[in-house]
């Protein structure tokens, strides 16, 4: 239990060391914030309940736009705009997520692209709504809370994101050791035995989909509300790739392992393709092959991986 | 009429035979073995009965009332269960996991969202009973992975015990149990529910002849013979299916 408050303090320690240490890469830093809230979404939806998609920009595209649209046209109020985006993520999960979770495995995988592709399109032709390939502008959100204003520098953006982030662990947290996440890690674990206990597991996916669907449209809500800019790239398979490869290096399935393999994987991509623009992916992928082949938990389990390594070394010496 | 009511029931798989117009009745109580050779159709019946598989042809009742248009997991909600023939359980979660996730399920908390899983001290007391009755204490925070076989066959057992079925059918239970630890499996079975209709598919002649009080004899999807041990025991056919058959 002590851990548990431990290990929240080390987030809130984290965010402020890396807001005092890089002030002068707030924005870069505010990405990483988003993008854990993006792979945090898919860590409920393929970490806890096994769901394999590659479309979850599906649903940040759909929270982006809703929440670009909202503040142009609504209320031009962040923390509102952040609820119009979660429920667009929701609606769009809710209503894919009843075909799509009658499906597993590749068919799953493939309609789950398709979606987002499909999304893409649409906002591509809708030009007069969503300003088409040229990306929705003209998004200026409130103050946050009243209080805040967002300045140039990106003080209020990054702990604005700083705190959604916290906020959407804080729940993952929650709900991953409820009856409810207990039961995604049953049906990921064996679906047979899960019917077998009773339980729609058509259901529970889809409201587990749903709810994925409302954070990841949290996520584009909020890089729409802090670039103030979308761009038809937020429904772009990369995004929804590169947010699968950050889940995969952290570890699928623990919380922690959405927030390391995102740092680690925006980190090693800013410096990598600073110094060679060309290469940079090769070293990501020299380090999820790394990752996959010795630590297939992810990186979240290099402490315990070392602690047995010690281990074996101790015991073999003597 | 109380309990499962099964009349002419049949499956084909395409061309495949594999029940048959099966008449088959399980009152609250009773203890029944089902035995045949390998292929006879034994785990296809009770996959047909719980709603796992579809039938080609006749009826199901339960209490009277038509089962067959309810899906499997509405049929758990009735209180039909069954083991697997094949340990089928949550194997990364512990073994306090495994029976909590039946219990939260049975009493209709499993998709509460803003709780701990093991905050109701009544549904810990239910899981801690359980695994007390199937001697699984001292292994109950191990992962269902790192148990023996035949520990795992308890959890099988204590995991569908956990959902108070009325109908409980054991798939060979003690398929893969080494012959030393077979008496948990026994015991375990005999300390089942007076009222529980129990239904056990077994090839150990020992544990069937332990437990059952009737003995149902289905080869190549047909029943040959129903009856009570002694008669099964003495009958000419069973005495050759079983001594020129597989088993022994
Ligand atoms: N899904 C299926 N599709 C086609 N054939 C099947 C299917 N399931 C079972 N069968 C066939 O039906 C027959 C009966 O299988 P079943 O598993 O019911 O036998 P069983 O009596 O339980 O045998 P065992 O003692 O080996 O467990 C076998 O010939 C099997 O190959
Ligand atoms: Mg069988």
């Amino acid at each position: 239990m002590n851990r548990r408050l431990l290990s929240l303090l080390l987030i809130l320690l984290a965010g402020g060391a890396a807001y005092l240490l890089f002030p002068y890469n707030l924005a870069f830093l505010t990405r990483i914030l988003i993008m854990i809230v993006l792979v945090l979404s898919l860590d409920l939806i393929l970490g806890l309940a096994g769901i394999a998609t590659l479309g979850q920009a599906a649903m940040y595209g759909a929270g982006a736009y809703a929440a670009g649209l909202f503040a142009i046209h609504v209320w031009a109020d962040p923390v509102a705009g952040l609820l119009a985006g979660a429920v667009a993520g929701a609606l769009l999960a809710a209503v894919s997520g009843a075909v799509l979770m009658r499906t597993q495995g590749l068919t799953l995988i493939m309609l789950t692209i398709a979606v987002a592709q499909i999304c893409a399109e649409i906002a591509n032709r809708a030009r007069g709504v969503t300003g088409g390939a040229d990306g929705l502008r003209g998004i200026r959100p409130g103050k946050v809370l009243g209080l805040w204003e967002f300045d140039f520098i990106g003080i209020t953006g990054y702990w604005y994101a700083f705190a959604v982030m916290f906020l959407v662990f804080l729940a993952l947290a929650v709900i991953a050791r409820s009856p409810f996440g207990l039961s995604l890690r049953g049906i990921h674990e064996s679906p047979e035995r899960m019917v077998a206990i009773g339980v729609s597991i058509y259901r529970r996916r889809l409201a587990a989909y749903t709810m994925g669907g409302a954070i990841a449209g949290i996520a584009g809500a909020l890089s729409a509300q802090i670039t103030q800019l979308v761009s038809l790239e937020s429904f772009s398979f990369t995004l929804s790739a590169e947010a699968l490869i950050m889940l995969i290096l952290g570890g699928t399935g623990r919380l922690y392992g959405a927030i390391l393999g995102t740092v680690i994987f925006m980190a090693v991509h800013h410096v990598a393709a600073a110094n060679d623009p060309f290469n940079w992916l090769f070293v990501i992928g020299a380090l999820v092959l790394v990752v996959v082949f010795f630590l297939p938990r992810g990186l979240v389990a290099l402490p315990a991986s070392l602690k047995r390594l010690a281990k074996g070394g101790r015991h073999a010496g003597s | 009429m109380q309990g499962l009511e099964v009349r002419g029931l049949s499956k084909r798989f395409g061309g495949l035979v594999v029940s048959e117009d099966i008449d088959f009745d399980l009152p609250p109580g009773a203890r029944k073995a089902l035995i045949g050779p390998n292929g006879a159709g034994k785990s296809t019946f009770a996959n047909l009965v719980t709603g796992i598989l579809a039938p080609t042809g006749g009826s199901i009742r339960f209490d009277g009332q038509d089962i067959a248009a309810l899906d499997e997991a509405e049929r758990v909600k009735h209180g039909i269960a069954k083991t697997f023939q094949i340990t089928t359980l949550f194997s990364g979660l512990t073994v306090r996991e495994n029976l909590r996730l039946p219990v939260l399920e049975r009493l209709g908390q499993g998709g509460r969202l803003f709780r701990r899983a093991d905050s109701d001290p009544k549904i810990e007391a239910e899981v801690e009973a359980l695994l007390a009755q199937f001697d699984l204490l001292a292994l109950a925070d191990r992962p269902v992975v790192d148990l023996a076989y035949g520990q795992q066959r308890l959890v099988e057992m204590a995991l569908t015990l956990a959902l108070k079925p009325r109908v409980l059918i054991l798939d060979e239970p003690a398929a893969g149990v080494p012959s030393s630890e077979t008496h948990l499996i026994i015991e375990a079975i005999e300390r089942l529910p007076e009222d529980l209709a129990v239904l056990v598919i077994e090839h150990d002649m020992d544990l069937v002849f332990r437990v059952a009080r009737s003995i149902v004899v289905l080869v190549q999807g047909r029943i040959l013979t129903e009856g009570m041990p002694e008669e099964i025991a003495r009958n000419a056919q069973v005495r050759e299916l079983y001594l020129g058959g597989a088993h022994g």
